[in-house]
């Protein structure tokens, strides 16, 4: 299981000290570092943020509860799709937690969860501001506008076949 | 003049294929043999989202609505003989314009976001030329004047923010705009962003010479990726035309400014949590004893405006405040922009002048509730609001009625619901939103947030009990008076409201065993009724647990044992026939 991630290591420290660079000294900077680093490996892994430690000047537990507290950051990868449906206001009236239960049927994944093989990550989003196409299902950056039941299937499958590595080590959890 | 056809992009009509026919009609346009090629352009947000992509012919052609790629020859020869595409004009669509009155959006839809001199060219940065010629304390008195109060939510007099702020001994001061509109349902602040962002950098620029900031930050959504583009490329563009930097326009005047990307948590909407954020911290409210217009950012003095508060800023300035202050009601000045979405016909982004009635603007401006079923009530303000029944229709849009009827302004989210909606689910969802969304500090919101949850959760699966009502009220009113921001204070008004207007579905869940509108799935049963089932099959076709049997035109009927109640098959027949068991609503 390490494996992986041992093999990734040194590619990885550099990619994360690339990111570093980009910011001054300033620790204000941690949490936008934080997120080109979960755009970067889709989560912010440990090495990540004792690099963040080191640089800022700021003790690690600090920047843990950071990424314990805002959304967009993970300390898990993600998985290679991710599938997001909107808990907005509108998709809710209009049958969207519905279709959250069939991602979950089709996925066997809550929101929040990432399948075994890290093909799908499942989350919720509030709101994406496209009301008028509720209920609303995101892949990637793919919009689904009125979605049913019905389509779900066509939907999820075209992803399960377009299953390419792109290099980024995926499904294993950080320990 | 240059024919131009300006295809909406946004988020909408995005979605239902705008960027391929930007494409499409490019590579039509390329291949005309005249002189003059018509331009294809792509402006932001429309507002009528519903009917999208909608395609407009400038200077003085129709729009089209829902143009596919189909339609894009047709339209395009339409240009050379001046007839227009009947099948794609949506004369109905006046309705929807006629009542509007747009600042905020007066450029949203019209012109190429990306584009500075289109801007210009509209009357843009006239306003910040003016400001600059005057003091700023004559900036402030003419936004004083105006009335104009914050379009975040709270409605504080701008104004008097600005004042307070520029009035601090400390010189040192920060401008903050609060791009991270939170409110799921509504968008107004990510189209104009999208659609107009340099009206919001001008607005800035305009209030940070009024208070004396020289370093602004703009707060922005970590899932509004496009508009973050946009703002990022409309600071580069006004920066190098000198609206931005070191002594803009030759006034003397320093002031740049820094995207912020949200974190993607609620209650950084909270003045005090959002400036955390920024400076990099987890995003925790702090008690108010101190303002932030005193102690804000980096404990210097900070003001913080929405965006659609700062987009209205340059026309203020312009037309000036006595002028802007006549629009509106005499406490509630302006216009207001709401995203009405749900059960509406004509979803979409509309700017009505304040005090407008929740009847004009659902019935007149909207076009009325979807399929022509009931009207059932209206929620406005977002987790932090009401909802409103149809007695309420005739009330005044405007800060001080809607807080007397028990719900808030709020950022303009407006969601009209149906027969089919149910009320205490509707409670439950904004309850279990700021669940998931509260950040701890502070008890009264996380626990009692956590028990509402657990009423309600309860009354919605059938386990609802005696007293559970009056308990949920009892809980609410503390966590109103003892939490610390308005996450907590507002939070129960969601559950207080429905209980106030629709106490009788509550007690129907819990007496009963019922949710007349379908929606709860304990206390539903769907059936068909043979007299309306045509046999036409569509509700089997659409069920995921095949469910539904029966013949061709012959009534079909439910496994309840299957039945999974997902409601398919009701969005799916046209002929009213799936209803749920004991009656639909009354």
């Amino acid at each position: 299981m390490s494996g992986v991630q041992q093999a990734q290591a040194p590619e990885m420290q550099q990619k994360i000290d690339e990111i570093i660079a980009r910011y001054d000294h300033d620790p204000s900077h941690a949490l936008a570092a934080m997120q080109d680093m979960q755009d970067e490996f889709r989560y912010v892994p440990r090495e990540g943020l004792s690099a963040l430690s080191r640089y800022f000047g700021r003790p690690i537990g600090q920047l843990y509860a950071l990424t314990t507290f805002y959304k967009a950051l993970s300390l898990v990868p993600k998985g290679r799709h991710i599938v997001k449906i909107c808990a907005g206001t509108t998709c809710h009236i209009r049958g969207g937690q519905n279709i959250a239960d069939g991602i979950t049927r089709e996925l066997g994944i809550r929101p929040g969860d990432t399948d075994a093989d890290g093909l799908f990550s499942f989350e919720e989003v509030h709101c994406v501001g496209a009301c008028a196409l509720a209920p609303v299902v995101i892949v990637d950056d793919e919009l689904y506008g009125h979605v049913t039941l019905e389509k779900l299937p066509g939907i999820l499958g075209s992803y399960r076949d377009d299953d390419v590595c792109d290099g980024v080590p995926t499904g294993e959890v950080a320990s | 003049m240059t024919q131009t056809l300006r295809v909406c992009c946004g988020i909408g009509c995005v979605a239902n294929g705008a960027l391929e026919l930007v494409d499409a009609f490019e590579k039509a346009c390329e291949s005309l043999d005249v002189e003059v090629r018509p331009e294809v352009k792509k402006t932001g947000c429309n507002g009528l989202c519903e009917r999208g992509p909608m395609v407009s012919v400038l200077p003085d052609g129709p729009t089209y609505y829902q143009v596919k790629l189909r339609d894009v020859d047709a339209v395009v020869e339409s240009l050379a003989t001046g007839e227009p595409v009947e099948r794609l004009l949506y004369p109905a669509a006046d309705d929807f314009y006629r009542g509007q009155h747009k600042i905020a959006l007066r450029n949203c839809g019209i012109i190429d976001p990306s584009s500075i001199r289109e801007y210009e060219v509209r009357g843009g940065y006239a306003a910040l030329e003016k400001a600059l010629s005057m003091t700023p304390d004559e900036v402030i008195s003419e936004v004083e004047k105006s009335g104009i109060r914050g379009r975040g939510g709270a409605g504080f007099p701008t104004g008097r923010k600005w004042r307070t702020c520029a009035e601090q001994a400390d010189t040192t001061r920060y401008m903050l705009c609060n791009g991270d509109e939170g409110d799921p349902g509504a968008f107004m602040d990510e189209s104009i962003m999208e659609g107009d962002p340099h009206s919001l950098i001008e607005g800035l620029v305009i209030g940070a010479y009024a208070i004396g900031a020289h370093q602004g930050y703009l707060y922005i959504r970590n899932e509004y990726g496009a508009a973050r583009a946009q703002v990022d490329k409309a600071i580069v563009d006004a920066r190098a035309k000198g609206y931005l930097g070191h002594d803009i326009m030759g006034s003397g005047f320093d002031f740049d400014c820094k995207i912020v990307r949200g974190g993607g948590a609620f209650v950084c909407g909270e003045s005090t949590a959002l400036i955390s954020s920024i400076e990099g911290k987890v995003g925790e409210p702090r008690p108010k004893y101190v303002r932030s217009v005193e102690k804000g950012l980096y404990d210097k003095p900070t003001v913080l405006n929405n965006v659609e508060t700062l987009a209205t800023i340059p026309y203020i300035i312009v037309v000036g405040g006595d002028a802007f202050a006549r629009i509106g009601t005499p406490r509630s000045t302006g216009t207001k922009v709401f995203s009405m979405v749900g059960k509406v016909e004509h979803t979409g982004l509309v700017e009505v002048p304040m005090g407008i009635t929740l009847r004009e603007l659902i019935f007149d401006i909207g076009g009325g509730i979807k399929d022509g079923r009931a009207f059932k009530a209206v929620q406005t303000g977002g987790p932090s609001g009401g909802c409103l029944p149809t007695s309420k229709l005739d009330a005044a849009v405007d800060y001080d009625t809607l807080k007397e009827h028990g719900t808030i302004m709020g950022s303009g989210g407006m969601i009209v619901m149906d027969d089919r909606s149910c009320m205490v689910d509707v409670a439950r969802y904004y309850v279990n939103f700021l669940c998931e969304e509260s950040c701890g500090q502070c008890t009264p919101c996380r626990e009692g947030l956590r028990q509402m949850r657990a009423i309600l959760t309860d009354i919605c699966e059938g386990r609802g009990r005696e007293g559970d009502i009056e308990l949920l009220d009892q809980i609410g009113e503390t966590v109103e008076d003892a939490s610390l921001c308005a996450l907590g204070k507002t939070a129960p008004n969601p559950v207080r409201s429905t209980i106030r207007y629709f106490r009788d579905e509550y007690e129907e869940h819990i007496h009963d065993h019922r949710c007349r509108a379908g929606v709860c799935h304990a206390l539903t049963r769907f059936e068909i009724d043979p007299e309306r089932c045509t046999g036409c099959g569509a509700c089997e076709k659409g069920c995921p647990t095949h469910a539904i049997s029966g013949e061709r035109k012959e009534p079909h009927v439910i496994d309840a044992d299957a039945c999974i109640v997902c409601g398919s098959c009701r969005n799916a027949c046209r002929f009213d026939a799936i209803r749920v068991a004991g009656g639909e609503a009354s």
